[in-house]
Order: C-alpha cells, then sequence, then structure tokens
C-alpha cells in the first residue's frame, strides 16, 4: 500500500520571520514538527498561515530565521530541490494534459539516473491513482472531473515525487461540506499509509480539530499554541485561542478573588488577577438550569435540532448573543420566545 | 416560437428587423462593397492581365519584401511579445505599470511619427547617422529600416493577447511545476506557455496581417526605390499613382487575400479552440492593414 519508502522526515522551524512591503506576515515564528505528524495550521485570514507553509515549500524565503528537514538546513534550498509535495487550494492542475500526464509531471521532469524509465512511470501512476480512487480517469483532462476529484489528482501528483514532506494549502477549502467530509477521510487515510509529514493549512477550526494530531494556531504572524485537538479545545492559552476554537461565547464580566461573575452567572476562575476578564465558554458548557440554580436569563431566538443536541440560540437581557448546546434527549420542553436560564458550567477565564 | 413564449430580453419585431437591417446595410455599404470593387478593379482587364500584372518584376520585389519583412518582425514580436507578457503577467516589479504603457505605445502613436521618428535616430543626419555612415551600415531607405518600423507598429499584437492570459492564470501552475523538481526552462515550455497557446497563435495571425498591411511607418523609412525598398502596400500606391489601375488593384487584391486567409484562420481557431482551455481575448482596435 506504501507509495513511498522515504522515511519520514522531521521539520523545524526556528525564529522565522517575514516581511510584505510594511506589512509583517510572520514575527518570528519556531515550531518542531515530529516525523510522520499531521499538523494543522489554523488562524484567520492574514495570520501568516499560509506565508508559513509557502516558506516550506520553498516558495518564498524567510527574512531571518531557519528552516530544517531532519538535519538539514533547507532555509534558502530552491522549491524544486526539496522534495515536497505541495497541493493547492485551487488544484493548480496542468489543464492541457491528462491525468496521468499530470501525475506523472514530477517523474517525467526528472534527469539522467533519477528519471525512472517509462514503463516504471507509468506503473507509478497507476499505483497513485489507484491510491486516491481514481484508477480507470488517467486519460480525461481536468476540466472533466469534479471538484473532489481534482483535488485528489493533486494530491496523486504530490505524491508522485516521493517528497519528503506533503504541504497541503486549504486542500479542502473550494470544495462543498460532504465531498470535504470525504476527503477529509481520504487524507487521514493517505496519511497512515504514507507516514509521511504532513503540514495543511485552514481557517476552518472544525477541519483542524478533525483531521490533525496537532494544531499550530496562528494570529497576526504569531503562534499563539501549539498542541493536541484536545489540549486547544480544553486548555486555550490565550484569550485567542478561546475564542477561535469551539466556537465560544465571551462574556465580559468581573473576577474577584478568584470568582468570575457576569450578570447572576458565577463560577470559578483560579489565579485570575482581579479586575476586568472575559470568560470563553463553549456552546456545550452552557446548560438549561434546574430550579435551584441561578444564572443568565436568556430569551430563546431559534431552536436548531442538530443531530442528538439541540442548539439554542439566545440573547441576555443586556443584548447579547449566546449560543448553548444541550443534550435533546431528556431536555425540558423549550419553545421559541420563553425565558430560560442558562448555568454555565465552566470555561476559560482571560483578563481583559 | 409564439408571441407568448417570448423571453423578455427579446425585442420587439420591427426593432429587431430594423437593427439587423441597418447594420447588413452598413457592412455592405463599408466593407463588401469596396473589397468587391477591389477584385472588380484586378480583374478588369481579365485574369490574364491581372496575373501579368503580379509577375512584374518590381511587384514581385514588393511581395518578396513584404514576405521577408514579416517573416523577421512576427518571430520578433513573438519573442518579445511573450517575454514581455510573462514578465508582466507572473511577476512584480517596479515599473511595472509604465512598460504596460509603453508596449501600447505603437497603439496610440501614428505610424508616420513612427517611422519618422527611425529616420531621426537611424537616417545620416540622425544621432546614429555618422557612426552607420562610417560602418557602411544602411538603416534608413533599406530593408532594415522596413523591418524595424514594421516591428515598432505590430510590437503590441502578441503582447497584448499573451498578457491577460497570464495575469488570468496566476502563478499556481508555476509554483506546482517547480515543487515538482521542474526547472524553470521545462516549466515555462511545458506549462506556461501551452496554457496560452490559443491566445498567442491568435496573436501572430493578428501581427501577420499588420506586418504585411503596414503603411504608414514604413512609407516613411522606405524611400520608395522600386523593386528595392517597396512592399506591397507602398507598391499599390506607387501603381495606383501612375493610373496603373489593374496593376495596382491586382496588387491590393493579393493584400485582401492574405487578410480573407487570415480571417479564415482565426476563426478556424476560434472554432477549434477546446473548451475550458485559454480564451481568446477581445480584438483589439486597429485590428487589420
Amino acid at each position: 500500500m506504501t507509495p513511498a519508502t522515504t522515511v519520514a522526515t522531521s521539520v523545524t522551524l526556528h525564529d522565522v520571520q517575514k516581511q510584505f512591503g510594511r506589512f509583517a506576515a510572520l514575527k518570528g515564528v519556531s515550531l518542531d514538527i515530529a516525523p510522520g505528524e499531521l499538523l494543522a495550521l489554523l488562524g484567520p485570514s492574514g495570520s501568516g498561515k499560509t506565508t508559513l507553509l509557502r516558506i516550506l515549500a520553498g516558495l518564498e524565503f524567510p527574512d531571518a530565521g531557519k528552516v530544517s528537514f531532519g538535519d538539514q538546513d533547507v532555509t534558502f534550498a530552491h522549491a524544486a530541490k526539496r522534495g515536497v509535495g505541495f497541493v493547492f487550494q485551487q488544484y493548480a492542475l496542468f489543464k492541457h494534459m491528462t491525468v496521468a500526464k499530470n501525475v506523472a509531471f514530477g517523474l517525467d521532469v526528472k534527469k539522467g539516473e533519477a528519471k525512472p524509465s517509462a514503463a516504471e512511470r507509468s506503473a507509478r501512476v497507476d499505483e497513485l491513482l489507484k491510491l486516491v480512487e481514481l484508477d480507470g480517469l488517467g486519460g480525461r483532462y481536468p476540466s472533466q472531473l469534479s471538484g473532489g476529484q481534482r483535488q485528489r489528482v493533486a494530491l496523486a501528483r504530490a505524491l508522485a515525487v516521493s517528497p519528503r514532506i506533503l504541504l497541503l494549502d486549504e486542500p479542502f477549502g473550494a470544495l462543498d461540506a460532504t465531498v470535504r467530509k470525504t476527503l477529509r477521510r481520504e487524507l487521514r487515510r493517505l496519511h497512515e499509509a504514507t507516514g509521511l509529514t504532513t503540514v495543511f493549512v485552514t481557517h476552518d477550526q472544525e477541519e483542524a480539530l478533525d483531521l490533525a494530531d496537532r494544531i499550530a494556531i496562528l494570529n497576526g504572524g504569531q503562534i499563539e499554541q501549539v498542541g493536541a485537538p484536545m489540549t486547544v479545545l480544553d486548555q486555550p492559552a490565550s484569550a485567542f485561542v478561546a475564542g477561535f476554537v469551539g466556537q465560544s461565547n465571551a462574556l465580559a464580566g468581573q473576577v474577584q478573588s478568584g470568582v468570575f461573575t457576569h450578570l447572576a452567572a458565577a463560577f470559578p476562575a483560579v489565579g485570575v488577577p482581579d479586575g476586568a476578564a472575559t470568560a470563553f465558554v463553549r456552546p456545550d458548557q452552557l446548560a438549561l438550569a434546574t430550579e435551584a440554580q441561578t444564572g443568565i436569563a436568556v430569551r430563546l431566538d431559534r431552536i436548531l435540532p442538530r443531530g442528538p443536541l439541540l442548539w439554542l440560540n439566545a440573547t441576555t437581557s443586556d443584548g447579547q448573543d449566546l449560543e448553548a448546546a444541550i443534550v435533546r434527549e431528556g431536555a425540558a420542553e423549550v419553545k421559541v420566545g420563553d425565558t430560560v436560564t442558562l448555568v454555565i458550567r465552566g470555561g476559560r477565564v482571560f483578563p481583559t | 416560437m409564439t408571441s407568448k413564449l417570448q423571453a423578455s430580453t427579446d425585442d420587439p419585431a420591427w426593432a429587431r428587423v430594423g437593427l439587423i437591417a441597418l447594420a447588413v446595410a452598413f457592412v455592405a455599404l463599408m466593407l463588401v462593397l469596396p473589397l468587391i470593387s477591389v477584385f472588380a478593379q484586378a480583374l478588369a482587364k481579365g485574369i490574364p492581365g491581372t496575373l501579368a500584372a503580379l509577375s512584374d518584376p518590381d511587384a514581385l520585389a514588393a511581395i518578396r519584401l513584404t514576405l521577408i519583412t514579416a517573416a523577421i518582425a512576427v518571430p520578433l514580436n513573438t519573442a518579445f511579445g511573450v517575454c514581455a507578457a510573462w514578465a508582466i503577467g507572473k511577476h512584480d516589479f517596479p515599473g511595472k505599470a509604465i512598460l504596460v504603457s509603453l508596449i501600447d505605445l505603437p497603439f496610440s502613436v501614428s505610424p508616420v511619427v513612427a517611422g519618422l521618428s527611425y529616420v531621426l535616430v537611424f537616417g545620416l543626419q540622425g544621432w546614429f547617422g555618422a557612426w552607420l555612415g562610417a560602418h557602411n551600415i544602411k538603416i534608413i531607405f533599406a530593408t532594415p529600416g522596413i523591418v524595424l518600423a514594421t516591428i515598432f507598429v505590430t510590437f503590441p499584437f502578441i503582447a497584448r493577447e499573451v498578457i491577460p492570459l497570464m495575469q488570468a492564470q496566476g502563478r499556481d501552475e508555476e509554483e506546482a511545476a517547480i515543487s515538482l523538481g521542474a526547472g524553470g526552462l521545462t516549466t515555462f515550455l511545458h506549462v506556461t506557455t501551452p496554457n496560452v497557446r490559443w491566445g498567442l497563435m491568435y496573436g501572430i495571425l493578428l501581427c501577420n496581417a499588420r506586418a504585411m498591411g503596414e503603411f504608414g511607418a514604413v512609407s516613411v523609412v522606405s524611400g520608395h526605390i522600386r523593386g528595392v525598398t517597396d512592399t506591397m502596400p507602398l507598391h499599390v500606391e506607387i501603381l495606383y499613382n501612375e493610373y496603373d489601375m489593374v496593376g495596382a488593384f491586382s496588387v491590393a487584391a493579393l493584400l485582401c487575400l492574405l487578410a480573407i486567409a487570415t480571417l479564415v484562420l482565426k476563426t478556424a481557431l476560434e472554432h477549434f479552440q477546446p473548451q475550458g482551455l485559454d480564451v481568446v481575448a477581445p480584438i483589439p482596435e486597429r485590428l487589420r492593414p
């Protein structure tokens, strides 16, 4: 099954900086990526995630800092000599070549000793098309394929050269939701099959949480936190991470002697200095109050069933929108327009 | 189609018929009629007369010079045009906007001015005149001047066709090729160029048509030496001024045939161009000779 015989490579970035004119895209990024890891670079647009990926690929060069693959310094190595597979958001397939020609491109342009024979190349193309489940479509042109199929071709093309690392720039960004889900699973499967060190860029936190071994969250050209999905979700290192990951509700309030209060709701905020603070509460950390509990009084605007959950869109008395997710089974009867009380079951508090 | 099925964008019948009639009448009067008259005049003394006029040594020399000029100007402009389009479409550099405007210069400058400026630069009294004279190099009133003037006038045709295509296609495919290990030249030849080939061919056709038909600039630098520095359009004028109608219109008819062949080729290109590849950009204002 494994198309590559390469040993997975580690990737190290040390204090990488990049400036575009007066705009600082990266302000000193350091990151260690373990061999065979599947890492997500997550951040809003303009956070520098794509620049970081392009620097890894050699499509941009940093102004300062160092990039290493294993123990080899590749900071200024030419893109063609790095041995990276790069998958573009818009596929970037060669429109005038067939699918098979596209996949074979990286092998066809090799020179001399390194160039496999025609038979080897065509065998490799067949193997890769099979891997991405496109066998039999080698004779088609990219314009004859669906978006999902095109992205599979792009993946096969990137894997054909047996890259040391695989880089994907918003690989599912241009696809519709269903195809995106399928391809996500596909990428996970491919990653397990090849064992390649893989880095992908996304602005979709669900995609990052779903797919990655670890997530690096970027904001304003800096890394806010690197960690496993559960870690960034449950222990966000900064207010930004807490707000960006997990669709949290941001509640402004006060901390006094380790207790956070917002309107009538209060919960412990150990170690947070007294004063103004913001609590980030995920929808699932809000619940309908029982008779005995005090909490935030809200009016229900919309009630959306989502699988096993009921998604409540609500407004507080001071006009703030809240989202709460409650388990549908056994939940009290609620309807739009009701005033209910929500209790905060947990959350992270950061001083403001 | 019944009136009930009429689409909301359909105009009333009288407007449609009127507009179409107007367009047809205009085309007939302004384009078709003159074209017919050219061929009618050329054949005024029958086919033998036309053939005799075309096989006149001076006419043959003019045809040869026109073909030589096009054969030099078109490949050079193809190379320049693709290079300029590549630089502008795929790269960012200071002064890019100025370069784009400069490429359009031949479209906006009168060809006569272009010809005169070449005379001022390369003529006997020009900047390089003394040096060129001392080295016995003749540019003005000789073939090199005609070729230079033609290159100047036809420069924008290819660049203008290819620039928007290259810009629209972005750099993704080139970056993909390079990250797959391809060198710069391989990428250019196997990724960049095929993506613009239809637009490029279209530009070459237009450039060729204009190169063969250019009159103004060439007229200034040629010196009108019969059988030596006369191109086909210049030869037509000379014969016309000498009241040799059959001679003038025979050469003119040949020029027309070349233009019609260009148009047919162009239409064929548009017809056979595969869908989903590049698109042919709109026709520049100064299209044909």
